[in-house]
């Protein structure tokens, strides 16, 4: 047994660290780690770089842009993305829709959307969750129906990440009511986001950001060739991504950023004239975390070593990884929020922008809201109790 | 033993509860909340009328001399509605640094106005490095012909954009400090406002050159630390009280989601691991109402200044951890919609987070417990 990277992952890791440290814009950086909200223009911007080099879908066919690094490389590539703490690579285009495309999509839709994709040309969202249908997506109502070449579609989607910065959106429609399996009258389809009938409104979260939508599809019409795959086969489609989950669903590399952000800020908050982080009962804490984080590393290194071993995907071993990282970002946000004390309180200012505003730490306000946005991670993505009902039932046969 | 409310203070917080219900629901909440002052006027004059804000004021000064325990249904009532008026700030501790130990004229000018609602006040005590620690004061006090020149930085003073005055800690000596009662809009003093996490009002205040008179000393000179203690215990026995009452609106949101939510062809209450979580919160909850009765009471009628103190951390540590669990779980069990703005348990949760480190966070009382102990 042997724990530690091969010289050629070492190099290759180091490759990676000095090209983010000359190459990922330095207002981006601040921007990440003083929790501002990134724009449209942020994340695209990032992508463009990355594209550039040719790192944005290193998993892809080298045909359409994929550069061929095993999965230990893609693995170090991205925790080294979330040590640097870059903006994120937006998954629905990249991670989502272009998986299912290059397995499922005709030549024609991979032609005609894969290049854009992968130069950030267009942004995606994903049209999956629906207000009664959150957990148990399968029971998803949107329907589409077929009138000559269209589906109309009418519905509603929700908690639909980044669609008022979107143009397309992928959705789960349900083309046949009356089949006896509700998974089998569910179709995958591309819309584009200008099309009429299409509205998105803003659903404002407990920290005042807004991050998610509700989606409304009133009569719109989306072309058939916009259908991927067949008819009735959008579940198929589904289940394939989910087993095609990104290496870095632990977030280890940004957690690492994070717990030492956490000691620089505790260091600097001061407790009875001592820096807080000499304090024994708040350095317990935070070792906890630090313990945690360290097991959770060498647990996804050795999901690694199966899959370079046996070549398959992680299966259920993904959900393992989220579990964990999920609750190792909240405890972390939440240590934050411990470690600034009773100065965790002011969150906007009454009468002037925070920009205009002298006396107010705009990062020291946002250790509350932060904290609370971070309970989004153990509910988002198939939340944690989904999670743990997949191993429950895929690995331990419960 | 008894630990029902007695018919009085069932009576006021049934009331009280007949308020929010008609005139301080969600909705109405909400637009406070936005409102220039993020207070209401209206509110304020109820309490007035309904004797709130004379509840623990002295009856020769226009109170009705009650305690802890008379305020524990009022601040649970509050907790529930998750109200965001200054009564924390005004009566349970500017009023009564006056009510322990201001000056005659200090108190008949004071407490009347406070009671009748003509008057709000705000404690302007921590500061930037202090964190928890009562003791850590750094505003300097100058002396001089008038009385004194006082400066310094006060920070998250709770209402102090509403108060009419502030009562502010000084560092009269290496030995301790005082307190002094300052007009908010004194020359000198300035209140930067802003909205806390919890959707309440709170500024820092800074001091520059304040003049003072002899008469604004609030107790004796350098025994500052002692009546700190004492009135911020029992602020924080009311803030148990407040987060029981949070508690209860946001299990109460939680399991009427359970029983109605349908994920599976079924409500999500009928899984048994989210029932033993729901348990869980419940059972903390009641832990929670425990420690707030034995705070309330020993705020009250604690045989001496440690046993308070004991019982007060105790309490304190029990909340501040049962804080974190139910907001936490409660919005876990709300799934997205507990983490939108539209949803009261958002709201409770964030008033929660916030008791959670309001008074010290359960690290610090852990400690000061263990002190004691």
């Amino acid at each position: 047994m042997d724990l530690s990277y091969s010289p050629e992952e070492l190099a290759f890791r180091d490759e990676v660290r000095g090209w983010l440290k000359d190459n990922l814009p330095e207002d981006l950086r601040r921007k990440v780690a003083e929790y501002e909200e990134l724009s449209r223009d942020d994340l695209l911007r990032w992508h463009r770089i990355l594209a550039k080099k040719g790192w944005v879908a290193p998993s892809w066919p080298k045909e359409w842009g994929g550069n061929g690094w095993n999965v230990v490389q893609r693995y170090l590539f991205e925790e080294e993305c979330g040590y640097a703490g870059t903006p994120p690579l937006i998954p629905f285009g990249l991670s989502m829709c272009a998986p299912v495309l290059l397995k499922f999509g005709s030549e024609e839709q991979k032609k005609r959307f894969l290049p854009r994709i992968y130069n950030g040309d267009d942004f995606w969202c994903q049209g999956y969750s629906e207000p009664g249908s959150g957990s148990d997506l399968a029971s998803l109502k949107t329907k589409a129906v077929r009138q000559g070449d269209h589906y109309l579609v009418n519905g509603q989607k929700t908690w639909t990440t980044l669609a008022h910065y979107a143009d397309w959106i992928f959705c789960l429609v349900r083309t046949d009511s009356e089949s006896a399996k509700r998974q089998e009258g569910i179709s995958f389809l591309l819309f584009d986001m200008k099309t009429p009938g299409i509205t998105v409104r803003p659903l404002v979260l407990l920290d005042g950001g807004h991050e998610v939508n509700e989606v409304f599809f009133d009569d719109v019409k989306v072309p058939v060739e916009n259908l991927v795959y067949e008819e009735g086969k959008g579940w198929t489609v589904a289940k394939y991504l989910l087993g095609h989950e990104r290496m870095n669903t632990g977030r280890i590399g940004g957690s690492k950023r994070e717990l030492a952000k956490l000691k620089e800020f505790a260091a600097a908050q001061s407790k009875n004239g001592r820096p807080l982080i000499e304090d024994a009962r708040f350095r317990d804490r935070l070792s906890r975390v630090e313990v945690e984080l360290m097991a959770l590393e060498i647990t996804n290194l050795r999901f690694l070593d199966q899959m370079r071993r046996s070549g398959n995907p992680p299966g259920a071993d993904v959900s393992m990884l989220k579990i964990k990282g999920t609750e190792i970002q909240q405890s972390l946000s939440e240590l934050m929020l411990q470690a600034v004390g009773p100065l965790a309180q002011p969150f906007r200012p009454v009468d002037a922008p925070v920009a205009a505003r002298d006396d107010f730490d705009p990062f020291v306000a946002s250790l509350a809201p932060r904290y609370g946005n971070m309970r989004k991670t153990t509910i988002y993505a198939g939340s944690n109790e989904i999670q743990r009902n997949i191993i429950s039932k895929m690995t331990l046969g419960l | 033993m008894d630990f029902e409310y007695s018919e009085e203070q069932q009576l006021l917080a049934d009331s009280v509860q007949r308020f929010i219900q008609k005139d301080y629901d969600f909705e109405a909440r909400k637009k406070i909340v936005a409102s220039e002052t993020g207070s209401s006027e209206n509110a304020w004059r109820t309490f007035a009328e309904m004797g709130l804000l004379g509840l623990p004021i002295p009856q020769d000064h226009g109170g009705f001399g009650g305690g802890a325990l008379d305020l524990m249904a009022v601040m649970e009532a509050f907790g529930e509605g998750l109200v965001v008026e200054p009564y924390l700030a005004t009566v349970g501790l500017g009023a009564q640094f006056i009510a322990r130990a201001g000056s005659k004229a200090q108190r008949k000018t004071i407490l009347p106005a406070v009671a009748e609602g003509r008057m709000k006040l705000a404690f302007a005590h921590t500061e930037s490095k202090a964190r928890y620690n009562l003791a850590q004061v750094e505003t300097t006090v100058t002396p001089n012909e008038g009385g004194w020149l006082l400066s310094g930085e006060k920070r998250v003073v709770l209402g102090a954009p509403l108060a009419d005055k502030l009562v502010v800690s000084a560092a009269t000596s290496k030995r301790g400090f005082s307190l002094f009662l300052v007009d908010r809009g004194a020359p000198g003093v300035e209140v930067k406002a802003y909205r806390t996490f919890d959707e309440m009002r709170a500024g820092d205040v800074a001091l520059e050159n304040v003049q003072v008179d002899k008469k604004a000393l609030v107790g004796k000179k350098n025994a500052g630390l002692a009546l700190v203690d004492e009135v911020v215990d029992f602020a924080t026995a009311l803030v148990c009280a407040e987060a029981v009452g949070v508690i209860k609106s946001a299990n109460e949101s939680t399991l009427e989601y359970l029983k109605t939510r349908k994920q599976f062809g079924v409500t999500i209450g009928t899984f048994q691991a989210l029932q033993h979580r729901m348990v869980d919160m419940f059972i903390t909850g009641e832990q929670a109402r425990s420690m707030a009765c034995l705070a309330a009471s020993k705020a009250d009628a604690a045989a001496d200044a440690d046993d308070r103190r004991r019982a007060i951390s105790a309490a304190k540590i029990k909340i501040a951890d049962a804080c974190r669990h139910v907001s936490q779980e409660s919005i876990q069990l709300h799934g997205g919609m507990g983490m939108t703005e539209e949803m009261k348990v958002s709201h409770a949760f964030r008033r929660l987070t916030m008791i959670a480190q309001q008074f010290g966070d359960a690290d610090h009382h852990l400690e000061r417990f263990a002190a004691l102990a």
